[in-house]
């Protein structure tokens, strides 16, 4: 039992880390139909900015902040404006293979400028036990909660409860309708890659010092986050909440109730599932087409 | 005068080709790029410091020593083809290289040439496939498994063992070694955990170790991954005491863990942090030398080219066809040959016997904590 409370917090801290890499997926979908293949390569980036922010001789906390904000600059600003227009013109797939290319120029960048090697990244929560229920928890999976749960009340709120998220909500929703209302469609859609590269940056921040800083790290994150999106329902945000969390304690019992070997093939079997059954996810809003 | 030139040129060429057969010719194929850039490099610099030393003493029965570097790129098909070529020059021993994959593809090789390999794969399988030619430098997984086992039976007292291993050849090598050796001293494992290469996340075993309660957890995987499973330890509370091998206390673990490294216990074959004073003295000599402290594998090049030395010597000539029968069943001490560094003995199938080391990483510091006898 006390193996099963530790497996679901343990869980639940991946996958609200999940989570907020799988929103970011759902944001650029809804508001430019990007499929973001490199989401994963996005989420490894902002640590190797902050680790070079750090060896130049920044503190951690400002290393973060200017680490953050690079990743505004390249991962949202010079994403859209370098790859994602050039090529939206071409269609949804086209775009979706050079987003996969992106992911591999970024990895052998990475490997080539900084190295191959796996490197160690601070973390921003202390270590240390508090006792939950009788249970001793971990300040990190606490803090990597917290932090992530934060943020996504924060997007929350953001989308529902101000004018700019609802700004951002027409735009997504119907373009040609928001833009005859005066919503500065364009703007909003920039802003969604921008709001999406600060939620790997802060992926990147609570997962690098449990994974490690290495090239590699964000191949298994882009992943998951993939699959929570498509699991939680692709055209909403609080679908990729559900589904990131579901695939964390998903992930985690599996590998300690099923096998170590086949863990990563549970998602994928649940995610078969779901798409055979309930294609537009557990919390997904169907679709019409068209054509 | 047309014949005295020719006279003159045929003598030259005489001299020149007598200096030549004096020498002995050692071949080196080794890890110099790619991955394993530094153990090649490590192991490369070992066999020129020793060839340097020995060369500036009068060299081998008086015959001056000289190696050639060849480079597999990390890379088994690579080392294969260097090998081959290395083997058509006829050397005298064949060095290298230092990555067990490689060793394996290389040594039918040298074997069908007859020439002698002195390796440093640490692979249980490598020479358990009949090879009359291969030897190691330190020790495979027979040779350092039994000391792991008896060490956390006999001094952690341990009476029920988690193994954590990493799923692939040198993991499932060690486990199986491990496990049979804590069966046989009454030890009981209680968790027998597989890890896949590269994993990232290790909460889920670590829930395993923590529900099976064991009195100590083995851990053999490779260094990151040993860094990961460090900090899930920490990060659960599991308080049992750590035992590994060299890649759960090394340099570069201890670095990506932190202060989760401290604690963890390894039992190492070579270390240049030895309480040896002819391994502190290479030590010393290496970094002046190349201005870095060498890993094991600059020991294991070192060691190499002093082996190749006591056998001939032991020999009494220079054999190409005799080297490796020699060697077989050598002890070599220390006293006699000190550029062995530590006594050594080889059995019938070229592994090692030699004292070892049990290593704790202490505030983020390899510290040697009990020097571990040879096993015969």
């Amino acid at each position: 039992m006390s193996n099963l409370f530790d497996l679901l917090v343990a869980g639940l801290a991946t996958g609200a880390i999940y989570a907020l890499v799988a929103v970011g997926f759902t944001l650029l979908w809804q508001t430019s139909q990007t499929i973001n293949f490199a989401q994963g390569e996005f989420v490894m980036l902002p640590a190797f900015l902050m680790l070079a922010a750090m060896h130049a001789g920044a503190p951690f906390w400002l290393a973060i902040i200017l680490g953050i904000l690079l990743s505004m600059i390249l991962l949202g600003l010079g994403f859209k404006l370098l790859l994602v227009d050039p090529m939206m013109r071409h269609g949804v797939l086209p775009l979706a293979i050079a987003t996969m290319a992106l992911a591999i120029g970024l990895k052998e960048a990475v490997k080539q400028f900084f190295s191959a090697e796996a490197s160690p990244f601070p973390s921003i929560v202390p270590t240390g036990d508090v006792s939950i229920l009788g249970h001793a928890v971990s300040l990190q999976s606490i803090g990597v909660l917290v932090v992530a749960i934060l943020a996504v009340f924060g997007l929350t709120a953001l989308l529902n409860r101000t004018s700019l998220g609802h700004q951002m909500q027409a735009a997504a929703q119907n373009p040609t309708v928001a833009r005859i209302i005066g919503v500065p469609v364009e703007r909003m859609i920039l802003l969604t890659f921008l709001i999406n590269a600060v939620l790997v940056a802060l992926a990147s921040l609570l997962i690098t010092p449990i994974y490690l800083a290495k090239f590699s790290s964000g191949e298994v994150l882009g992943q998951a986050a993939f699959i929570a999106a498509i699991v939680g329902g692709f055209n909403q945000v609080r679908g990729a909440i559900a589904g990131g969390l579901l695939i964390g304690v998903l992930d985690n019992l599996a590998a300690s109730y099923v096998s170590t070997q086949y863990r990563a093939a549970v998602p994928l079997i649940f995610l078969i599932v779901v798409i055979l059954f309930r294609p537009q996810g557990l919390l997904g809003r169907a679709e019409e087409r068209t054509v | 005068m047309r014949s005295t030139i020719l006279a003159g040129a045929l003598l030259a060429f005489a001299a020149a080709t007598s200096v030549h057969a004096q020498a002995i010719k050692l071949a080196d194929v080794a890890e110099l790029s790619g991955g394993g850039a530094t153990v090649g490099t490590n192991w490369k610099n070992g066999i020129d410091l020793a060839i340097e030393e020995i060369n500036a003493k009068g060299g081998v029965l008086g015959r001056k020593l000289e190696v050639s570097h060849a480079d597999s790129q990390s890379n088994p098909g690579v080392a294969r083809a260097q090998v081959q070529k290395a083997l058509d020059a006829e050397p005298y021993v064949l060095l290298g290289p230092g990555y067990s994959g490689s060793v394996k593809v290389t040594a039918p090789l040298a074997a069908e040439a007859g020439i002698a390999q002195i390796m440093g794969g640490e692979a249980a399988e490598l020479t358990q496939a009949g090879n009359k030619f291969l030897f190691r430098t330190s020790f495979g997984q027979q040779s350092s498994m039994p000391k792991v086992a008896k060490y956390i039976h006999d001094d952690m007292k341990a009476k029920t063992v988690a193994v954590v291993w990493v799923n692939n050849d040198f993991g499932r090598g060690g486990r199986d070694m491990v496990s049979k050796e804590l069966e046989r001293l009454g030890s009981k494992v209680v968790a027998d955990l597989s890890t896949e290469a590269g994993q990232a996340d290790f909460a889920a075993d670590v829930g395993k170790i923590k529900a099976a309660n064991p009195d100590a957890v083995f851990v053999y995987l490779n260094e990151e991954e040993s860094a990961r499973i460090l900090k899930e330890l920490k990060r659960q509370g599991v308080t049992a005491p750590l035992m590994g091998e060299t890649t759960l206390i090394g340099q570069k673990v201890i670095e990506l863990a932190g202060d989760a490294a401290n604690g963890a216990r390894g039992h190492v074959g070579l270390t240049t942090d030895a309480p040896v004073d002819l391994i502190k003295a290479f030590r010393e000599k290496f970094a002046k030398k190349y201005n870095y402290v060498p890993d094991h594998n600059g020991l294991k090049g070192y060691l190499a080219v002093y082996m190749v030395k006591a056998t001939t010597e032991k020999m009494g000539k220079v054999d190409p066809k005799k080297f490796a029968d020699t060697l077989h069943g050598l002890t070599i001490k220390a006293a006699d040959e000190p550029g062995i560094l530590m006594d050594v003995t080889f059995s019938d199938t070229g592994d090692i016997d030699r004292q070892s080391f049990l290593v704790e990483v202490v505030e983020g510091k390899q510290v040697v904590k009990q020097v571990l006898p040879k096993v015969k």
